[in-house]
């Protein structure tokens, strides 16, 4: 993917949730060195675009905004993630609209 | 002597309700959620069409937390800089069972949940069923949840469109990517007269809904939404994962930006003040994808089936998960009363699904999501076209002017008019 000049902050978007994020547990993990296309795709249907690459190509990947849709697990739990589970008791997002 | 009845994972529209019989049945009921209150992990576009709603809470309008009564839908046909909007309203749209409501899923599925308590169900919020327990000739017999395990004679799965545990009870594949949808919502809060105003609407009690294609997805397989709440709109896009994955042009999220900037829908959100981002899967592959709804010990329900349509025109899921939760807890009740929670014994659930709507339109929609998928020019060439006939209508620069026949024709000539036959005659046929 060669563009990366979207315009939009979503970090900024995702402070308005509220969360109760789980310092000690990543509940969605990437494998090492995780392909560029794979990761690309998920650049292009995370809703909270948590995966990232920077103008170098650089990757990388928040779990702390995650709104647990499961669409990283779709299109790429059997190819570049390690692990997809739901954050444990209490954590994670909380939509008070939804 | 199990710990329950009946467990529920998931207290949405199919939990809530499943709860909601089989406790109104007599039959001790846990509702368990990870959401530390139910609806805090739920996200819809949103409206729920009321009749299955009714059939289960007669007193519905008065009691839940219902946004606003659509009484205008409206579908737009989007280009960057263009905007062709069709508006309907009719009296027969506001009858009891033909009604629809925008909702939002915190307050609506915590007044469901209520429902489901007020009867006798017992809830746990904000823990995740791990997995699940299965007796020594694999029959599910309860949940596990951190170190508790609880037993019941029958559970009932409802915890969505993204369930890691209908893969353990019945199976499950991961649908493909190309079968599921992604969803994503801004919710912007404004002050009720507003809403009314800008939408063109006689109350602060009516609200419209709102398709756009074209657009909204920048031509991608998908759409976008508007619904008007009590105090806020609901704006989002739903796109296929697959299509947007693999031939998008951006990424949804700016794709949401853009369309939050198009002139037509700005004038609508206009200061209004940001208050969530939500993300949330759409099942669009529904029968394609359901897995097994019975298997010994365990029933599927809602999303976590995969109940779910999207026609373009008309998007459901919640009046199908009521249904689906109502007729569960029903026959999961009288399994319970005959002594036999068997995959057998769970039968009639999935025969009083076939008997009712839920099946009969997932069958009959069957084939929808391969049209659509497949339908680019809805998504780019339509929406041109139209803006295209409609400049040729509404401007006047003082070129002398042509009958319609000779500005109309070419442009349907640009299109092709066997792509034009052959794209009427199959959405006839798919839709």
């Amino acid at each position: 993917m060669s563009r990366t000049d979207y315009t939009v902050n979503v970090d900024e978007f995702l402070s308005l949730n509220k969360y109760e994020v789980d310092e000690s547990n990543a509940h969605i993990e990437l494998v090492d060195d995780p392909s560029d296309s794979e990761f690309d795709k998920l650049i292009m249907v995370c809703p909270a675009a948590l995966y990232k690459r920077d103008a170098d190509g650089v990757k990388t990947f928040d779990y702390a905004g995650c709104l647990e849709c499961g669409t990283c697990r779709i299109i790429c739990g059997d190819t570049i993630l390690k692990k997809w589970e739901y954050p444990g008791p209490t954590m994670g997002v909380e939509y008070r609209y939804g | 002597m199990a710990d329950f009845d009946a467990i529920v994972v998931g207290a949405g529209c199919a939990g809530s309700v499943a709860a909601y019989e089989l406790a109104k049945a007599g039959k001790s009921v846990l509702l368990i959620d990870r959401g530390n209150f139910a609806g805090a992990k739920n996200m819809t576009g949103g409206r729920i069409y009321s009749h299955s709603l009714k059939e289960v809470f007669p007193d519905f309008e008065q009691e839940a937390p219902l946004e606003r009564k659509v009484t205008h839908e409206r579908i737009s046909l989007m280009t960057g800089d263009s905007n062709f909007t069709i508006d309907f309203s009719s009296n027969d749209m506001l009858v009891a069972g033909q009604d629809s409501y925008t909702v939002l899923r915190a307050p609506f599925d915590q007044w469901l949940a209520e429902k489901a308590e007020e009867a006798g169900a017992e809830t746990i919020f904000g823990i995740p069923v791990e997995e699940l327990v299965k007796d020594d000739a694999g029959k599910i017999i309860g949940v596990r949840a951190g170190e508790d395990e609880i037993t019941a004679e029958v559970v009932i799965l409802c915890d969505g469109v993204n369930s890691l545990l209908t893969s353990q009870a019945v199976g499950a594949k991961k649908p493909s990517a190309d079968m599921i949808a992604v969803g994503i919502k801004e919710v912007f809060e404004l002050p009720a007269s507003v809403i009314t105003d800008r939408c063109q609407t006689n109350s602060d009690d009516e609200g419209t809904a709102w398709l756009y294609v074209g657009d909204a997805t920048k031509g991608s397989f998908g759409g976008g939404f508007l619904y008007a709440n009590k105090e806020s709109i609901s704006l989002g896009l739903v796109a296929g994962i697959e299509a947007v994955a693999t031939g998008g042009s951006e990424p949804i999220y700016q794709m949401l930006e853009d369309f939050k900037h198009h002139p037509q829908v700005a004038s609508i959100i206009k200061d209004g003040k940001l208050v969530e981002h939500s993300g949330h899967m759409v099942p669009e592959g529904g029968k394609n994808i359901m897995p097994e709804l019975v298997g010994d010990g365990v029933m599927v329900a809602g999303e976590a089936a995969m109940m779910c349509i999207n026609l373009g025109y008309q998007v459901r899921g919640m009046d199908y998960a009521v249904a689906a939760g109502m007729h569960a807890g029903r026959c999961a009740a009288a399994a319970i009363d005959k002594g036999d929670t068997s995959k057998a014994g769970l039968a009639p659930y999935v025969t009083a699904l076939d008997n009712s709507f839920v099946m009969k339109d997932l069958n009959n929609y069957q084939k929808t999501p391969f049209f659509l998928e497949n339908f680019s020019r809805m998504f780019n060439d339509y929406p041109a076209l139209v803006k295209k006939a409609m400049n040729a209508m509404f401007i006047v620069d003082g070129t002398p002017g042509q009958p319609l026949k000779s500005t109309m024709m070419p442009l349907l000539k640009e299109v092709g008019y066997m792509n034009l036959l052959k794209d009427v005659r199959g959405a006839m046929k798919a839709l």
